[in-house]
């Protein structure tokens, strides 16, 4: 197993991103190992574009360095392409595919590429998983855990360096004690959706 | 709540911030203070958040804290508690410094008893702040012992024992780190929590009075006393060298956040270097500095924005007349400008070591990607009020404005920020407009700001009648930096009871003639206010009062009131667009054939835009779910 781990996730202001990024640190120390979660945010906010990374392993640095993620994991599909640079041809890239409207396009500002020249971009920089995490999380019963879904789909990726088990524990320590099956109906249907 | 737990060995994940302040609490604190900014916020949320629990159940946290009316007085207040022996810490972003450094410059002088941990946010890259100022120069400005952390368990290490040092020495310490450190999540290992004392005991001591002869007596005294930090320098765990590789003439210093990205690139480039890591920067270990000097050939400094390290190190490379090569800023391979990262430092490497660069980056997306700027929220009281004062005198107004939300009225369409400096400047510079021009002056600032320093040019523009309408923005919390209370709230930072200061009080002690108190969402009586306020001669105020639309909702959910959101009837919409295009709530969105709709998901309900649409066409939908 490689002694660093690199994990970039994406989404929108709103979507938990630092939520789960958080939760994957929780797990990684619980796992007893070394880890670091970065936030971007300060002017951040609903709606904005977040970018959090979390490193485990034999890491000293916060950030992850350009073209060394082992995963991209976005819960809307032009922020993985924001955050591309991270990536080199080995990275697996999680996205969901459901866009979230900026409101700089809602307002004829600028405009929104087209979703299918976005997924063929992203292909041809990593391994591209899609996976539909809104019907998934709405099937799980409740759309919020959209984030969870994309975690169950980190899990299923093999590249976290503790078993999937861990991450499921740390979900539900974290989440109030009713919403623990909603949860755990997300993680595993993101687990599914990435070995279908 | 695990960050009390006195668990000695335990382990668990925090904040940069949230570690200061466990620190903090490891260490006995006695009275925390602050004025909130982004990247400081938590540090001081994270006290708020213990003593209100506390509170709550009636019973003390064992600590005073407060949200102080700004970074002087957050100072002061913890300057004289650390006077009587108390510990305590100071936590604000950068520029709180300079707010505060009236106190912070004479208090070195004076001196403290109990140890005091003034930490100073910096924000390299300009994240959330109007600069990026390196206040490590305060540190040497004003000769406070500085200690500089890497990672969250460092941060508190260093909190937690700078109280020792700062007693030690008998001066205030500045903790200084940066967003990444304050915004990085990382492994925390509990150390056993120390009492507080919770009284001290002032002693009268002419030596505290710092008149012009007593000043000139306690300047050597801190002469002496930053003698005594630096032996404290030499020894301190918190600076030493670590050798990576084979023995080599090559030495790296470096500080900060930028030594976890050294040390990671040392690895992967596999280097022969020796790392002189310092953590306590001021002063600098001097005969440590020195012998690492003469052990080198080659030195290079990693340190962000300011070469403060670097020329330090050059004047001791004179002194010595060492022969030995700097690389850094001074020979261009660093910048004096943003925050590092392990890219950058990765290509400075590989030209200064002559190696192929292990980083590769892929090209941009050739895509073009819409961005995601901040924006007012949808129901900002603020964008009402704006508008308003656009209808009330369309063309021609300068808009001097302040920090916080509304600097979000720069974006377009409203387009309502002309001139920013720091907190409180919008009164101070829409004095200096309006007697350097003929232009009508519309500025703008929060209420928190008014009460941090927005009260004196007010005082200024009455007493000189100055010609402008300055518009308070009372939304009744501190909302960019987190909803923080303010003196205009009834709470306090500990959750007791406050005594509540009106904003339009405070104006009128000030002397203000002409005063406007309005509600942003009853348009039209707003836009007639700022008519009537443009036609005064003189200085008029508008106060613009209405909660912020996240705290009101939030507050109507507890109290199970309904959210009504708003929609738009297509068959009487003209597709004027003023609704999306002039007052540009972000809920508004332009469906396929130009319709234009308004998102139920994103609405907060104000109805504001019902009222500006001037064909009726917009009604409320239904309860927001």
């Amino acid at each position: 197993m490689n002694d660093k781990i690199n994990i970039i996730l994406t989404g929108v202001g709103g979507q938990g991103v630092i939520t789960a990024a958080n939760i994957l640190g929780k797990a990684s120390l619980k796992a007893n190992i070394n880890v670091f979660v970065s936030e971007v945010h300060g002017m951040a906010q609903r709606g904005g574009s977040v970018n959090c990374s979390v490193r485990m392993g034999n890491v000293t640095g916060p950030l992850v360095a350009s073209g060394t993620a082992n995963v991209i994991i976005s819960t809307e599909p032009i922020e993985a392409l924001r955050y591309i640079k991270y990536s080199n041809k080995a990275t697996k890239i999680i996205t969901d595919i459901n866009p979230v409207i900026p409101f700089t396009v809602s307002v004829g500002m600028e405009e929104y590429p087209d979703i299918e020249k976005v997924f063929k971009e992203l292909e041809s920089y990593g391994k591209l998983y899609k996976i539909d995490a809104v019907k998934i999380a709405k099937n799980a019963g409740a759309i919020i855990t959209k984030n969870i879904v994309m975690l169950g789909a980190l899990a299923a990726s093999n590249i976290l360096p503790f078993k999937s088990e861990i991450l499921l524990k740390t979900i539900l320590e974290n989440v109030p004690a009713k919403f623990r099956d909603i949860n755990k109906k997300a993680f595993e249907g993101g687990i599914k959706a990435i070995e279908e | 709540m695990e960050i009390l737990e006195d668990k000695p060995g335990k382990k668990i994940l925090l904040l940069g911030n949230e570690a200061i302040t466990r620190g903090a609490l490891e260490a006995g604190v006695d009275v925390a203070t602050t004025y909130p900014g982004t990247p400081s916020s938590e540090i001081a949320d994270t006290f708020s958040f213990i003593a209100r629990s506390f509170t709550k159940k009636n019973k003390n946290p064992g600590f005073f804290f407060e949200y102080s009316t700004n970074e002087k007085v957050a100072l002061e207040i913890a300057a004289a508690a650390s006077i009587t022996g108390l510990r305590s810490l100071t936590c604000m972003k950068h520029v709180g410094l300079n707010v505060a450094s009236d106190a912070f410059m004479t208090y070195l002088y004076v001196g403290c008893k109990g140890g005091h941990i003034i930490v100073s946010a910096d924000d390299p890259s300009c994240h959330s702040s109007q600069n990026e100022q390196d206040n490590r120069y305060f540190a040497l400005f004003g000769g406070a012992p500085m200690l500089e952390p890497s990672t969250p368990q460092e941060a508190k290490e260093m909190t937690r024992l700078g109280f020792e040092i700062s007693e030690e020495v008998r001066l205030p310490i500045l903790l200084r780190t940066t967003t990444r450190l304050n915004h990085i999540r990382g492994s925390i290992t509990f150390e056993k929590m120390q009492k507080p004392r919770v009284k001290g005991h002032f002693e009268k001591d002419e030596m505290l009075v710092t008149i012009p002869t007593i000043a000139r007596r306690q300047h050597p005294i801190l002469l002496k006393k930053l003698e005594k930090a630096e032996k404290i320098s030499e020894k301190s765990q918190f600076n030493k060298i670590i050798t990576v590789g084979k023995s080599s003439s090559w030495g790296i210093v470096t500080s900060g956040v930028s030594y976890n990205y050294v040390r990671e690139i040392v690895d992967d480039m596999k280097l022969d270097v020796r790392i002189l890591k310092l953590g306590m920067t001021h002063p600098l270990p001097t005969k440590m500095c020195k012998d690492f000097i003469k052990s080198c050939k080659n030195l290079v400094f990693v340190e962000e924005l300011e070469p403060i390290l670097e020329n330090q190190f050059k004047i001791m490379a004179y002194d010595l007349t060492a022969d030995v090569e700097i690389f850094g800023k001074s020979t261009g391979h660093f910048s004096r400008l943003y925050e590092y990262n392990i890219d950058i430092v990765a290509e400075a490497f590989s030209k200064i070591f002559k190696l192929k660069n292990p980083i590769i980056i892929p090209s941009e997306s050739q895509i073009k990607l819409p961005s995601r700027p901040p924006a007012l929220c949808p129901g900002c009281p603020h964008r009402a009020t704006y508008y308003a004062a656009k209808k009330a005198q369309p063309k021609g107004v300068i808009y001097p404005t302040d920090i916080g939300c509304y600097t979000l009225g720069k974006s377009k369409p409203l387009e309502v920020a002309d001139l920013l400096l720091c907190m409180g400047s919008n009164a101070g510079t829409a004095c200096g407009l309006a007697i350097s021009t003929d232009q009508k002056i519309i500025s703008f600032m929060g209420d928190s700001t008014f009460f941090h320093a927005g009260i004196p040019p007010i005082i200024d523009a009455v007493h000189h009648n100055h010609d402008v309408v300055i518009t308070i923005l009372d939304n009744r919390t501190t909302a960019m930096t987190g909803h923080q209370p303010h003196p205009g709230t009834d709470f306090d930072g500990m959750g007791r009871a406050a005594k509540r200061i009106l904003v339009e009080d405070v104006v009128k002690g000030c002397g203000v003639e002409h005063i406007e108190i309005t509600d942003p969402n009853n348009f039209e009586e707003t836009t007639k206010a700022f008519k009537r306020a443009l036609e005064f001669k003189g200085t008029s105020v508008v106060i613009s009062k209405s909660p912020c639309i996240l705290l009101e909702n939030r507050d109507k959910k507890k109290r199970g009131e309904d959210i009504y959101v708003y929609e738009i009837d297509q068959e009487k919409c003209k597709k004027c667009k003023i609704c999306i295009g002039r007052f540009g709530c972000p809920s508004f969105y332009y469906s396929d054939d130009e319709s234009i709709y308004i998102d139920v998901q994103q609405c907060n309900g104000c109805g504001n835009c019902a009222t500006i649409c001037p064909f009726e066409a917009i009604h409320p939908r239904g309860v927001k779910k």
